[in-house]
């Protein structure tokens, strides 16, 4: 791997190496474009370390997320799929379970549009669900199945990525942090660190829950806020779960912008025998404290669903934040406030899904070519006029 | 159930012991939380008291150990205080979790994997005392994840909570002066030993031999070890280490070498025993840090490389109100663990003396001396050369050296966390209590000994013991 210095102006400097930013930086690579990529710390440092690697078409709602969505399942399954193994993509398929009667005509009232928009969803009954998840509680009523779930080990997309984009010819440094832009007029043309300037034509910011605080830097607004979520990972066992497997509920929370402690049972067998158990999601900031009240939840509301887990028992826990904008949409493509910066953030939960075809289409945009997918939804634009520049201005040194 | 206290106190070894006890006799009222369904800790782990044992039992289960006066008389005082109401002592319990509240501590509580069923407890205290000890500390070797292969300290509480071998034929290897208890007690307890493989040299001892001078019991127990191991006849190989255990489906012997002071082999000098069923491995001791990293404590690496917490001269930790005492302040062995919580129970029970508090000198000279031993005993340099590719780094999730070395050399891992993410190593059911120290020393790099922030990223545990997901489904918002 390149830690090395060299010449330092490139087609594209990408800042954040997670799972957004190795995309992108792959992908750019692909593209023939020069690229730069640094990262204040290693990898897959952030929020792509602390979340459960899905992959998910179930959760998401009609509209341009659900467009991304189908279009970055077929990145992961066409472009990238020579390299499945490196990080253990698995097409273990989701599950909704209802435990309701009232739970499970919103399922498949649910179900009935998805199945309208080409989603692949299959009404499971009671003998069906218990066919495919023995162990599941004798509460549940029934659910729907979702083949198109997928998975992946978030660490080494990331990490992989990086190597990969490398390979290609990309740079990546690390223990680099952006401190400030390169400016000429208006415009971006690099970024400041304490390692130096490294000049570039455009700037891509793919800091995840840092992407405000970057903008910020640049004079522009882009509202990512860090909502905070628990897992929970029991002790190795046989295979119990086979499938992820969701309450109902799930799909309400996931939309929703309430700050209080909320939490629906996502449970999940892994390779490895461990079964994680999540996710609550708070909006506290980045506190790090550990909630009992969170851990406590997310043990009732999986035992309800499981009722085995009662008997094993957990060996830890971690938390992440999501980066998330009001508007529950990521924020990807050119920031025409502040020409040549261009973002890629605010994915919230769905960040590694949809990684990959953010980076594609966004390599593709970079290159100066359409996108396949139409980028105006995410527009950083919609977030207002660029504020007053805080810093002074800055003339480019190449 | 909840207890509320002034002083909570975290293990029941000889810290733990000494600090409920100074804490108690102080005036406090005082909870000690223990794993062990008995006092004692793994230093003095004896036989399963039970109400028909007679003192002179009692007396019995000394045997073998050191310090067993020390152990009778705050065994004594701490029976006493626990009468009088001013000790609640909860055995067969682990703290899963430490948090800080508003003015102090809540520790929260699961049964101990063996404990006799005990029940859940929520403890509150305005001070703490964490006493949890520590383990031996590990390296791999080819083999060493063969059943018959055991941690050295893991023979001797074998022993001493049973009475009886793990097995007959013995070879012990690793560095530090804890493998001369361990192979004498094998061999009084009619093991054969036959070598113990010392990677260090006695001579390493020489340009230290002042600093233990003030220390004159740790001469006498050093001449004890050599009389039982002249009786015994236990030959005491140094500069040596065992460079595979062999064996298909258990060890059944070893391969050893002999080394340069760096840890190098010296080509030529590999030598086969046979007929071995149990190799016991002892490279120091890892001190149980979760609880005082999870409570955020200033911590540093002490001369053994290990991370240890850092205190002032009443054991308090750099959060207020919170105590250490023992192998997390360093490791140093008993009689320095029994000073210390002696002093961390006095000061938690009067946080404020009014008065400077000069501690014992005795501290002092053990802390020296225990510097001088980690010194002479060093994990060596070179160890990491003894692997191969597909040794066994990580045993709960099957992670190689090689598994790690490409991290470290195609992913950019360096560190235990990135290792963790990469590879799973130190994501299984020990959680990295065992190859934590090896994983950090692959992932710094060939002949690099781990960083402070590293081994914190080893220690941090946020589950501190598991704990049944029916407990936690109980838990009150």
């Amino acid at each position: 791997m390149n830690f090395g210095n060299g010449p330092r102006g490139s087609d594209v400097l990408v800042m954040g190496a997670g799972v957004i930013g190795a995309a992108t930086a792959y992908f750019a690579a692909q593209q023939g474009l020069s690229v730069t990529v640094l990262d204040k710390g290693l990898p897959a440092s952030g929020t792509s370390s602390a979340c459960e690697g899905n992959i998910l078409v179930s959760d998401k709602e009609l509209g341009p997320e659900l467009e991304l969505t189908r279009y970055s399942l077929g990145v992961w399954h066409n472009d990238l799929a020579e390299h499945k193994k490196l990080w253990e993509f698995e097409s273990k398929g989701g599950i909704i379970v209802a435990s309701r009667e009232s739970s499970l005509a919103s399922l498949n009232r649910v179900m009935a549009v998805q199945k309208g928009f080409g989603v692949d969803v299959e009404e499971l009954d009671q003998a069906a669900l218990r066919e495919a998840e023995p162990h599941i509680s004798p509460e549940a009523l029934g659910g729907a199945s979702y083949r198109e779930d997928c998975q992946v080990q978030p660490m080494l997309v990331a990490a992989h990525l990086v190597r990969l984009a490398t390979e290609a010819g990309a740079r990546f440094i690390a223990d680099t942090p952006v401190t400030g832009f390169m400016r000429d007029g208006g415009r971006v043309t690099g970024v400041r660190t304490p390692r130096g300037d490294f000049p570039a034509g455009a700037v891509v910011n793919c800091t995840g829950t840092w992407a405000g605080e970057l903008a910020a830097m640049a004079g522009v607004e882009v509202p990512v806020l860090p909502r905070r979520g628990f897992v929970m990972v029991t002790e190795p066992l046989p295979p119990m779960v086979h499938h992820k497997v969701y309450a109902a509920e799930y799909i309400d929370n996931v939309g929703s912008s309430d700050a209080g402690l909320q939490a629906s049972p996502v449970v999940e067998g892994t390779p490895s025998g461990t079964i994680l158990i999540g996710s609550t999601r708070e909006r506290v900031g980045f506190d790090r404290t550990v909630s009992t009240a969170a851990l406590g939840l997310l043990a009732r509301n999986a035992t309800a669903l499981f009722p085995f887990l009662e008997r094993v028992k957990a060996i830890r826990h971690y938390h992440g934040f999501r980066p998330y904008c009001p508007d529950h949409l990521p924020v990807i493509g050119h920031d025409d406030r502040a020409p040549g910066l261009w973002h890629a953030a605010g994915h919230e939960g769905a960040g590694i899904g949809l990684s990959a075809g953010t980076g594609k289409l966004l390599a593709q945009a970079l290159a100066g070519l359409t996108p396949d997918l139409d980028l105006t939804p995410f527009a950083p634009a919609r977030f207002g006029e660029a504020r007053p520049q805080t810093a002074s201005r800055e003339e480019a040194t190449a | 159930m909840s207890v509320t206290v002034d002083v909570a106190v975290v293990g029941a070894g000889p810290a733990g012991l000494a600090a409920a006890v100074a804490a108690a006799e102080a005036g406090a009222r005082v909870a000690v939380v223990d794993a062990g369904n008995q006092p004692g800790g793994q230093f003095w782990r004896h036989a399963p008291e039970t109400v028909q044992r007679q003192a002179a039992d009692v007396q019995a289960d000394g045997h073998g150990h050191h310090g067993w006066n020390t152990y009778l008389d705050l065994r004594a005082r701490f029976d006493a205080a626990q009468h009088a109401g001013r000790i609640t002592y909860l055995p067969g319990l682990q703290v899963w979790m430490a948090e800080r509240s508003e003015d102090g501590f809540v520790l929260r509580t699961t049964p101990a994997v063996a404990s006799a069923g005990a029940a859940p407890v929520t403890v509150t205290a305005d001070r703490l005392v964490l006493c949890p000890g520590g383990y031996d500390r590990q390296l791999p070797v080819p083999g060493w994840d063969l059943p018959g292969v055991l941690a050295a300290g893991g023979i001797q509480a074998f022993i001493k909570a049973n009475g009886v071998l793990p097995g007959k034929r013995f070879v012990i290897a690793g560095t530090g002066p804890f493998l001369l208890p361990v192979a004498a007690g094998i061999a009084e307890a009619g093991g054969k030993v036959l070598a113990v493989l010392e990677s260090s040299a006695p001579s390493a001892w020489l340009p230290h031999l002042a600093a233990a001078s003030g220390v004159p019991g740790k001469a006498l127990e050093g001449a004890e070890y050599a009389a039982a191991f002249a009786r015994h006849r236990i030959p005491y190989r140094t500069r040596s280490i065992v460079t595979e255990v062999l064996g298909s489906d258990r060890a059944s012997g070893v391969r050893t070498a002999r080394v340069d002071p760096a840890g190098r082999v010296r080509p030529g000098t590999e030598r086969v025993y046979g007929d071995v069923d149990v190799v016991g491995f002892g490279w120091g001791f890892t001190p149980q840090m979760e609880l005082p990293v999870s409570l955020g404590v200033e911590t540093r690496l002490d001369a053994d490389g290990s991370l240890v917490g850092v205190v002032d001269d009443r054991q308090q930790s750099s959060v207020p109100g919170l105590y250490l005492a023992g192998e997390v302040t360093g490791v140093g062995g008993a009689t320095l663990a029994v000073l210390e919580g002696l002093a961390a129970g006095a000061a938690a029970a009067r946080p404020d003396p009014g008065v400077p508090v000069k501690p014992p000198a005795a501290i002092a000279r053990h802390r020296r001396f225990a510097q001088a031993m980690h010194q002479a005993h060093p994990v060596p340099a070179a160890w990491q050369d003894w692997l191969t590719p597909d040794t066994t780094v990580c045993r709960c999730e099957e992670v190689t050296a090689g598994d790690i070395t490409e991290a470290r050399e195609d992913l950019g891992a360096r560190d235990v966390r990135s290792l963790k993410s990469f590879t799973r190593a130190g994501m299984g059911w020990c959680q990295g209590r065992v190859c934590g120290f090896a994983a950090a020393c692959l992932g710094a790099g060939p002949g690099e000994a781990p960083g402070a922030g590293s081994l914190a990223g080893s220690a941090k545990r946020p589950l501190a013991a598991p704990v049944g997901i029916g407990e936690l489904a109980a838990l009150d918002g």
